[in-house]
């Protein structure tokens, strides 16, 4: 169980193909498959939009007039205004666009410093163990059993005071979401180093009078790290709804200084009780559609890792059982299917 | 998993786990005291890192003489280890502080509006028990098939709307455009009137209602909560789905399902009767989790529903910038949760052989 089916099964293939999505995108068949791949299209347009914001929005977050004049508050959809004008008399398309930018930008920090916190906290706590684990251990759990919206809420209040400019507002959410990801990452990654501090290799690297800060690095850490992109996904989009949150309750960041999804649907509460729908459906969805399509990455990433629920290719090399023995009766049931999706 | 503690010598489970039941419980039992303290710990000390409340609620409104007296006053100038020390000896006597913008005790603020959060969380639970566990099942049964890929992608979906869209949505459809169900409130105002009237009213609109025995109150108060406890169960409902669903293929592979079929147990009572019931054993098992999913849910669901329970009412003080507020009703939620884990916990206990510690 110590290494991704990838490496398993294909030792002579490229660098390429072993990269954690291209192999999982060449072992998934059907269903898996086409989840798999919606989920990438979807994280892929999102991305894209992120990065071309500028070039693509055809205003800006805070504009609120052009060359013609005043743009006018509630507008419904039209050739000027492809999905309206806000309560605020802002473009909608714009600030959807622009606010995939703060999104982007939220995950990113987000994961970067859980990552990197949660990682070192998780290879000290598993590697050394002792009093030192257990307190962490107890820690972790108990932030991890907190409401994270509550927690993300007592955060924003400090950071930034509740209101804030685009870069204090961003890292007030990006921080807030770290605080919850952390106990995650450290749980995983203590687990794992736990898993792999037996192993064998790791005895002989201690006999031979490595240190420890290089037998964690180089030797547990290297072989750790299997779960991390799974986790990764899923905190990604958990970022994205943590945000919307902080948003939606008026915790977020400023409209002047960028804009913000859960911010605009909040602005349109009182929109929809007046039969305004573009002002609210319009962000909603563009979360939904973030959400959901690094949610769909993740949970494939799951699946497959997980020998219970992965399917085989008909007629595909056989994925080296991975240590468990696999019921006969659950792959025997049923012939593999494709493209059922 | 489910191989390993099959194969375990029967001797060798019941001598391991007897007994350890009421040391599991006990030892469960004294973990919450830290969990409790440590989330009080930080959330009192991130709140103060800020500085003082009557700064944040009051500051720029007084002149700065005013500003210092009021907070000497409160007691907010002292050394902050001594604040401490008064803030965790009032917990621990059951007062978790008055608020800045009302002046009324935390505590009566909760009885107040707990009890419509508990109806809500009780009807967005109906919700998720009555969609998650019978779809869950159906995409076991159809592993693979159209069913089981319409129904994954529905419980991603549920989980990848943010629950106040997902309120916004039925707001907009079912409220605005079909106009057979309310906007928003907890029920009408004429309702709200006659509810008044009850001797010893609960605050729990339904019991309420049912109280006062007129049909077109308790039809008032169900109407309400239609749209709010749809848009709370669905996130809910999505995870019951995926997890009854895996746990039912897992344990449709397992020992005792193929000695059943063996015998000559017929697929569908298989899977209804063999496979079905211990895949239900995770869900309370992560119900814990789910508590606190539920409470962020139940704080947004109320501000988009105007549903006044605690999550509106912290959202209003949230807006006043009352932070004692705040971080009275935060604190007492987190003593709300390490209890609700550490029953779950023992009820996962009671009804789960393999959990033993």
């Amino acid at each position: 169980m110590s290494q991704t089916p990838a490496e398993d099964l294909a030792p002579h293939r490229s660098r390429w193909q072993r990269l954690p999505i291209v192999s999982h995108l060449r072992i998934s068949v059907g269903v898996q498959h086409g989840m798999l791949v919606v989920g990438l299209v979807l994280t892929g347009i999102f991305l894209l939009t992120a990065l071309f914001a500028p070039l693509l929005a055809p205003y800006g977050f805070s504009q609120l007039r052009d060359d013609s004049g005043m743009f006018g508050a509630q507008q419904p959809p039209s050739s000027e205004h492809w999905l309206g004008t806000t309560q605020g008399g802002l473009d909608v398309l714009s600030r959807l666009i622009w606010g995939s930018r703060t999104a982007l930008y939220v995950i990113v920090v987000a994961v970067a410093a859980s990552i990197v916190i949660g990682v070192i906290l998780g290879l000290i706590s598993g590697y050394f163990g002792g009093w030192l684990d257990r307190t962490l251990i107890v820690i972790a759990d108990a932030i991890y059993s907190f409401p994270s919206l509550l927690l993300a809420i007592v955060l924003a209040i400090v950071i930034s005071g509740g209101q804030s400019d685009m870069w204090g507002g961003i890292f007030a959410a990006a921080l807030s979401i770290t605080v919850i990801f952390i106990p995650q990452y450290l749980r995983v990654t203590r687990a794992e180093v736990v898993r792999v501090k037996a192993e064998a290799f790791v005895e002989s690297a201690r006999v031979i009078g490595a240190s420890n800060l290089r037998i964690m690095t180089k030797h547990v850490l290297r072989n750790a790290t299997r779960t991390l992109p799974l986790i990764l996904t899923l905190n990604a989009s958990e970022a994205i709804l943590t945000l919307a949150g902080l948003g939606f309750l008026g915790f977020g960041i400023e409209p002047t200084a960028a804009a913000e999804w859960g911010y605009d649907l909040n602005k349109s509460l009182s929109d929809v009780t007046s039969g305004i729908w573009w002002t609210s459906v319009f962000p909603g969805a563009a979360i939904v559609l973030v959400v959901l399509g690094l949610t769909l990455v993740g949970e494939s990433l799951n699946d497959l890792a997980d020998p219970r629920l992965r399917k085989r290719a008909a007629g595909a090399e056989p994925v080296e059982d991975l240590g468990v023995e696999l019921p006969r009766t659950d792959e025997g049931a049923q012939t593999p299917r494709e493209g059922t999706l | 998993m489910t191989t390993s503690v099959d194969t375990k010598a029967p001797e060798a489970r019941r001598e391991k786990s007897s007994g350890s039941l009421g040391r599991y419980i006990a030892v469960r039992a004294l973990l919450i005291i830290p969990t409790v303290f440590i989330l009080v710990t930080t959330v009192f000390v991130l709140m103060r890192s800020t500085g003082d409340p009557i700064t944040a609620a009051q500051g720029g409104k007084l002149p700065p003489d005013q500003l210092a007296e009021r907070i000497a006053q409160a007691g907010y100038d002292r050394p902050i280890l001594v604040q401490y020390w008064d803030y965790l000896t009032d917990i621990a006597s059951g007062d978790f502080g008055t608020t800045l913008s009302d002046h009324r005790p935390v505590t009566e603020v909760l009885t107040n509006f707990g009890a419509a959060t508990l109806e809500l969380a009780f009807y967005a639970l109906i919700v998720a028990f009555a969609l998650g566990i019978p779809l869950g099942r159906l995409a076991a049964y159809h592993r693979d098939k159209a069913p089981d890929a319409i129904l994954r992608v529905s419980a991603i979906l549920a989980y990848a709307t943010p629950v106040f869209f997902a309120g916004l949505l039925l707001k907009l459809i079912f409220a605005v455009w079909l106009d057979v169900l309310p906007v928003a409130g907890r029920a009408s105002t004429r309702t709200e009137l006659e509810l008044q009237l009850v001797d010893n009213p609960t605050n729990i609109y339904l019991i309420d209602a049912l109280k006062t025995g007129d049909g077109a109150v308790i039809g008032d108060v169900l109407q309400h909560a239609v749209l709010p406890a749809l848009a709370l169960g669905l996130l809910t409902a999505g995870v019951f789905l995926r997890l009854v669903r895996t746990n039912v293929i897992s344990t449709f592979g397992a020992g005792f399902i193929e000695a059943a079929r063996s015998r000559g147990v017929p697929e569908r009572r298989l899977l209804r009767k063999h496979a079905y019931r211990p895949a239900l054993i995770p869900i309370v098992t992560v119900m814990g989790l789910q508590i606190a999913l539920l409470l962020s849910g139940a704080v947004l669901t109320e501000t988009t529903f105007e549903w006044k329970g605690l999550g509106f009412q912290l959202a209003q003080y949230l807006q006043a910038r009352d932070f004692v507020a705040v971080q009275g009703i935060v604190a007492l939620l987190a003593v709300i949760v390490a209890l609700t884990n550490f029953f779950v916990d023992i009820i996962a206990a009671l009804i789960d052989p393999r959990v033993r510690y």
